[in-house]
């Protein structure tokens, strides 16, 4: 960052940097973008242009408010980890992602004594709801499903998020 | 033009999980379900939704201060995909003796690598995410970690994603 008088940014340090201004979120004022352009010593329309292309590569998943899951009644999140026949995997991790409760859904690798591949955080505002996703998510696995457990979380013992640190030059 | 000062970071929580549920206004929910998206990018985002939500944009902006305020909401923005921009993250677990569990936790988090990390009810009984520069980085931590507590550990790397993202309804 600081030797940029040297040579031009690319645009993935700009990125970055726009990343890091953003990381405790957008100012609430009626021109947001100019208060964060003026910060980061570029113009509103470099900035809006560069977020735009963001959200064109997934580098922004979408732009508004992330709700607190307890406020809004939704305390029962669980992860369900599933042992899932790996020739059908991909097929039917996209099936089970489409499901408008799961929030997350990957592919991870087996380890010896750990049989799950495909990992799933869902979210419902009882336990008996949470317990008819997990079936529903039973249901749609049918004969690729050898077996799943739920990880139930206890305590949240540290929570920063991802986040990007100051990158130095 | 607002200061820096004026933005309230969104609550966060910590220690045991909160599991109240807050009283929320029509106009809470509201912003809520109507701005989980789809916020504009563009130089006026809060004059065109208050056309688009039929308010004054004062009003909006205020509702979400105090949305942020109240912790009902804990971020206000672009979310970020930031695998997309360069770095290493992994899914890890340790299997840590009950009697161990203060002391690896405080060993654990000590590494600013470790984004976030749960405490949940199985044989493999702590869960965090690594994210690092590199690789390499990546595998050392990981390795330095199961060395230092002597716990069985996993280490297992997203190796593809189906979906993330999620609508609850206020």
């Amino acid at each position: 960052m600081s030797d940029c008088a040297s040579r031009p940014e690319t645009d993935r340090e700009l990125q970055r940097r726009i990343v890091v201004a953003l990381q405790e979120g957008l100012p609430r004022c009626h021109r947001p973008y100019l208060q964060v352009a003026a910060e980061l010593g570029i113009s509103e329309e470099t900035l809006l242009d560069t977020l735009g292309r963001m959200q064109a590569s997934g580098a922004v998943r979408r732009i508004g408010v992330v709700p607190n899951h307890y406020a809004l009644g939704y305390s029962h999140n669980l992860m369900v980890v599933w042992d899932v026949d790996e020739e059908q995997l991909a097929a039917l991790g996209t099936t089970v992602g489409q499901l408008d409760f799961v929030s997350h859904c990957y592919r991870r690798p087996r380890r010896p004594g750990w049989p799950y591949n495909l990992f799933t955080m869902v979210h419902g505002r009882s336990e008996a709801e949470v317990q008819r996703q997990v079936d529903a998510i039973s249901d749609s696995l049918g004969d690729a499903l050898r077996g799943h457990t739920a990880l139930r979380s206890t305590r949240i013992l540290k929570k920063t998020g991802l986040r990007l640190r100051q990158q130095e030059s | 033009m607002c200061s820096a000062a004026a933005r309230p970071r969104g609550a966060r929580l910590r220690g045991a999980l909160r599991q109240e549920t807050l009283s929320l206004s029509a106009f809470d929910r509201l912003l809520i379900n109507a701005l989980q998206s789809d916020f504009p990018l563009s130089a006026r985002p809060f004059d065109e939704l208050a056309v688009r939500l039929d308010c004054p944009a004062e009003q909006i902006i205020n509702g979400i201060d105090s949305l942020l305020a109240r912790g009902v909401i804990t971020r206000f923005g672009p979310l970020f995909n930031i695998e997309l921009l360069g770095g290493a993250f992994s899914l890890c677990a340790l299997e840590v003796p009950t009697e161990r569990f203060e002391e690896v936790t405080d060993l654990v988090n000590a590494y600013p690598q470790v984004a976030h990390n749960y405490a949940r009810e199985h044989r493999f009984n702590m869960w965090f995410v690594l994210a690092t520069e590199t690789d390499q980085e990546l595998e050392d931590v990981f390795a330095e970690i199961i060395e230092r507590s002597g716990c069985p550990g996993l280490n297992l790397p997203k190796e593809e994603e189906f979906y993330v993202g999620l609508r609850l309804e206020a």
